[in-house]
């Protein structure tokens, strides 16, 4: 479909969400993105019938932990859309930047070690 | 897109290509054919030629180039372009001066001069005619201005300009000064729905879309502004989703849209601009200057592919397209030759390559017989042990013809790619995918001793597999292989910033390298496949498949909701050609039903459902008694088709002179047309609107069909179809156009100025802005039918249980729409009839025999390969707290009370990762998404700083 979105955007391939686990989360936070997302299918139609609503806990999780530790939880985000909702994906994308634009850099990015 | 297909035909072990041949003759009958060939000289050994070019370098003519449709020049020694299957050059000898340059420069030794005609025969059992057919040829029509003004050109022409490998790269330009356009006109139907000078009535059912992807793609390539304006009569997005595509480009993109004929093109003779002249909608005459001209040039049979048809004894219809049926779309009147594609009637690629496996499921049933008697085994090369080396990573980056290295720049990311760990060879190619960039990797793989492939191109959803296979075929596990997606996921979308794209592509090789790096070689368990199949839905669709699969010898159950076989289609009654539905669904109930190898199972509802590909089970309630029963299978059909609209509009239910198509259709067949003066028709009612945003397909040829069997039984009464775009798309035209001739009155209207319909005892009164009065209309009829649309059947319980993707409209989504359209994205899972998209009953029952053909292949095999993506339990360190026993969401770890440990069966598990991710102890790894190869990419992905 060639729809634009933000180049900041790039993409880990995983076989469900539900494999997206709270490490893999809090590992890109540490070493200094400034935000993540997971994007699932709908809910009610995940391909393995409930990865997504587990990828959702796991974000809920996250952001939790983010909060405690005085960061914006809000960095991990969590989105749903089927497969044949590219410009759904876009604008989540567009969305999400707009976000992270918002709140700024990861203030653990000077620490992060690569 | 076709290149990864031309590639797996061409390997295809059980393909046998002839090119450059022509059928002289067929002799014999169904199951034993004698086909007799002229085989044309093409003067260089295919068998060894390897490809390599110098042959044409070396060639000191000049002749034109007709794959970029004269554009450009080529070779008198050429191959037709750098994907093609089989890749060997041939001597055009027609420009050829036999200077002998190329045989001195051959190493293969594969010239030869003094090939001459030859003659040779094939026996086959069945025959698919799928000839294609041509663009027309606009040159006869003098007012378009083609051949006459440089900028005037065809589709076809267009098509090339804007292909990465065609005469201009890509870049946006027109031949006259290679200058970029800034304004381009399409002209519509061109060579079609003409009877006027060039004798095409039909429609060539593409030219729409296609007019509207050029556009779009214009745009894109374009650096600045680009204003594309078509020339239409109706825009005929009537295909799953294009209306949404029209709706992107008239509404977002700008691109116009102009309902016009156009009566002349003059060039401007300083600028080489063309003048377009035409008469607008108001009466008034206009014109308007354009850069470029694109005729929108229609498909056509050529008189040489009819010939060999008839030679065949194949009939045609007057247009030339094979003449069938409506019940029998792919089958010849001779028996044992099928045919599909545009041969069989103008359509569009998901259509075509639908009809091709119909064909190949009917070819198929006559073969049943002797299937695998003369087929050769598979070659399995021996795996070599990589285990104990350290990773050495070949990256090879695509530049997708222009469609990534126009963008990114290739070679930086190939240098780039060079500097990162564990990287010793590095290329970049025109076209990975191609036949011999796969040779190539082969080479590169055994010379530098790879034993990790990076490939940086496009998406590992279309390519993976076919990358997998390459590895596999020199010996390394298809494991040890990585995509970066530097093309979806990069150049097409950051195609206005080339230094960001750059940028990102050396981020995403890095993070697929560093992957690379941690990936093991992984084994593939092979299962035995159970050769039943469940088709769910006893429709025409189902019944069609099942009745496919049954002929190829395979036992069906045809699960059936309702107590009856037939679903919509017992309110049928006639197609538009005159089939009579109902006498073909009677016998074709009675043929399933006679069947023995099919299982009718009515009443029945699915309750539960578990397994996997070759060995699915589903557990079904049935019948009035609700009886339970458990049907093990290794294949789904699904074909739970699709309804009619029931409309809120119009006074639908509160006045009973207001009817629905289906409900005219009933009344016509049961009542007659003595009671009627007039009647009116209104089309798009719960299609094409906010709602619904798609075409239904079928109702403007359903409504025109009702009219014409009004109109022939009175000709007295007025008849008014109040549309919007007339979609009669293909032959169906024909009936549009008799339909006028008839006197039916066709009024369009303005989606935002829709009818109005009042209620009053004299009869319904329906106002109407009529488009070439420009004035509101007020018609007085006793009838009003409305063109209600398709809307997708309720399937959301079965969903729930079976896990489909449907799109917001409720319809199935096929795993790929141009290259698997009657594939589900679940293995041994297909989908046929308007559970897939709303579809007339002739398609319907080639996506039918297309999803039998399809499951085919499935059965034909005894056994199939698993994923080697499955769960594995460190049980050494598992503490046995049975998280992953309690997460999974198919039950499949289990707790082994004898041996006291976690065991998941790799047959069933289906690869999610849901336990991996949840064992607190960490000892469940998912194979090849361990936890080390996602967290590389992490840490490759922000060591770049982001």
């Amino acid at each position: 479909m060639r729809l634009d979105y933000p180049a900041n955007v790039k993409i880990i391939r995983v076989p469900c969400t539900g494999k997206v686990d709270v490490l893999h989360l809090m590992r890109a936070i540490q070493r200094g993105a400034d935000g993540v997302y997971v994007v699932g299918c709908l809910e009610g139609s995940c391909h393995y019938k409930e990865g997504n609503l587990r990828a959702r806990e796991r974000v809920m999780h996250v952001q939790q932990l983010l909060q405690e530790i005085g960061l914006e939880g809000d960095r991990v985000r969590m989105y749903n859309l089927s497969s044949g909702e590219g410009p759904t994906f876009a604008a989540y994308a567009r969305e999400m930047t707009e976000h992270i634009k918002a709140l700024g850099p990861n203030p653990l990015k000077k620490w992060a070690t690569a | 897109m076709i290149s990864p297909k031309l590639v797996e035909v061409g390997r295809h072990l059980n393909i046998n290509i002839i090119t450059n041949s022509e059928i002289k003759t067929v002799e014999g009958e169904p199951g034993n054919f004698t086909v007799t060939l002229s085989n044309h000289p093409r003067y260089i050994d295919p068998v060894k030629c390897t490809g390599c070019g110098e042959c044409a370098k070396h060639c000191p003519v000049t002749a034109v180039n007709r794959y970029n449709k004269g554009l450009d020049d080529r070779r008198a020694t050429f191959i037709e372009y750098p994907q093609a299957v089989p890749l060997a050059f041939g001597i055009d000898t027609d420009t050829c001066i036999g200077c002998g340059l190329c045989e001195n420069v051959c190493i293969a030794r594969a010239i030869q001069y003094d090939e001459t005609e030859r003659e040779s025969r094939v026996t086959v059992g069945s025959i698919i005619l799928a000839p294609g057919s041509m663009g027309y040829d606009p040159s006869k029509l003098d007012f378009w201005g083609y051949g006459k003004y440089a900028n005037v050109l065809t589709s076809e022409e267009f098509e090339r300009i804007l292909s990465a490998s065609g005469p201009y790269f890509g870049h946006l330009s027109r031949p006259l000064d290679r200058e970029e356009p800034k304004k381009i006109a399409w002209i519509q139907c061109v060579g079609s729905r003409d009877t006027n000078r060039c004798g095409n009535g039909y429609c060539s059912s593409v030219c729409c879309m296609y007019a509207i992807k050029e556009a779009m793609i214009a745009k894109e390539h374009a650096h600045g502004e680009l204003d594309c304006a078509i020339f239409n009569m109706d825009i005929r997005s009537f295909g799953k989703d294009y209306e949404k595509y029209y709706l992107r480009a008239k509404d977002k993109d700008g691109v116009r849209f102009l309902k016009a004929r156009i009566h002349t093109i003059t060039e401007i003779p300083e600028t080489g601009d063309l003048q377009v002249w035409y008469i607008d909608e108001t009466g008034q005459r206009q014109d308007e200057i354009f850069s470029m001209v694109v005729l929108s040039v229609g498909l056509q049979i050529p008189e040489n592919v009819a010939d060999v048809a008839r030679n065949l004894g194949v009939e045609l219809n007057k247009y030339r397209f094979v003449e069938t049926g409506p019940f029998t779309p792919v089958e010849t009147s001779r028996p044992g030759i099928f045919t599909c594609g545009v041969f069989q009637g103008p359509k569009d690629i998901p259509s075509s390559v639908t009809e091709a496996s119909a064909a190949a499921c009917l070819a198929g049933a006559d073969l049943a017989v002797s299937r695998g008697m003369d087929t050769p085994t598979v070659q399995v090369t021996e795996q070599q042990d990589v285990s104990g080396e350290s990773p050495r990573i070949g990256v090879f980056v695509c530049n997708c013809g222009i469609n990534i290295g126009g963008i990114v720049d290739v070679p930086a990311v190939q240098n780039y790619s060079a500097t990162l760990p564990n990287v010793v060879y590095t290329d970049q190619n025109l076209f990975t995918c191609s036949q011999d960039t796969q040779d190539k990797i082969k080479e590169k793989i055994i010379e530098h001793k790879l034993n990790r492939v990076v490939v940086a191109s496009c998406s590992p959803k279309t390519h993976e597999q076919m990358f997998m296979e390459t590895l596999e075929a020199c010996g390394l596990n298809r494991y040890l292989f990585e995509m970066a997606n530097i093309r979806n996921q990069n150049s097409w979308i950051h195609s206005k910033t080339p230094a960001i794209a750059t940028q990102k592509a050396k981020d995403l090789v890095r993070m697929a390298v560093a992957r690379a790096s941690t990936l093991r070689p992984l084994a593939e368990k092979v299962i035995s496949v159970n050769k039943q199949a469940l088709v769910i839905g006893g429709g025409v669709a189902g019944m069609n498949a099942a009745l496919g699969l049954a002929k190829q010898a395979f036992r069906v159950f045809l699960l059936e909701k309702e107590t009856e076989l037939g679903g919509l289609s017992r309110k049928l009654h006639h197609t538009i050609e005159g089939g009579d539905i109902q006498a073909y669904l009677k016998q074709l109930v009675a043929d399933v039903r006679k069947n023995e190898l099919i299982d009718v199972v009515t009443g029945a509802r699915v309750t539960n459902f578990s397994g996997y590909k070759g060995n699915f089970k589903t557990d079904v309630v049935a019948g009035p008694a609700n009886t339970k029963l458990t049907i093990e299978h290794g294949v789904i059909i699904v074909a739970t088709g699709a309804n009619e609209y029931i409309p809120t509009e119009y006074l639908y239910g509160q006045d009973p002179r207001v009817v629905t198509q289906l409900q005219l259709g009933d009344r016509l067949e049961e009542i007659g047309v003595s009671d009627l003066s007039t009647v009116v028709m209104i089309q798009c009612v719960g299609s094409r609107n906010s709602t619904n945003e798609n075409c239904s397909r079928i109702c403007c040829q359903n409504a025109i069909k009702n009219a014409l069997i009004i109109k022939k039984a009175d000709p007295a009464i007025q008849v008014y179809i109040l549309y919007r775009d007339i979609r009669t798309y293909g032959l169906m035209e024909d009936y549009y156009t008799e339909a006028r001739n008839l006197g039916v009155i066709f009024i369009r209207f303005d989606e935002t100025n829709p009818p109005e319909v009042k209620s009053t005892p004299e009869g319904l009164i329906v106002s109407v802005t009529d488009h070439i009065l420009r004035m509101p209309l007020e018609i007085q009829t006793e009838l009003l039918a409305l063109s209600a649309g398709v809307t997708a059947a309720d399937t959301g319980s079965l969903c729930g249980i079976m896990k489909f993707n449907r799109n917001p409209e409720g319809f199935f989504i096929e795993a790929h729409v141009k290259l698997r359209p009657v594939d589900m994205p679940g293995d041994g899972i297909f989908l046929c009839g308007t559970a897939h998209a709303p579809k007339l009953i002739s398609e319907t029952i080639a996506q039918a025999q297309a999803a039998a053909s399809r499951a085919t292949t499935f059965l034909s095999k005894s056994e199939i390969k698993l994923s080697a993506i499955t769960a594995k339990v460190d049980t050494e360190h598992c503490v046995k707290c049975l998280t992953c026993v309690r997460s999974c969401p198919f039950g499949v770890p289990v707790f082994n009370t004898e041996k006291q440990i976690i065991e998941i069966d790799e047959a069933t598990c289906h690869g999610c990762g849901v336990c991996a991710a949840i064992c607190p102890r960490r000892t469940i790894q998912l194979s090849f998404y361990e936890d080390d190869q996602l967290n590389c990419k992490i840490d490759a992905l922000l060591a770049g700083g982001m």
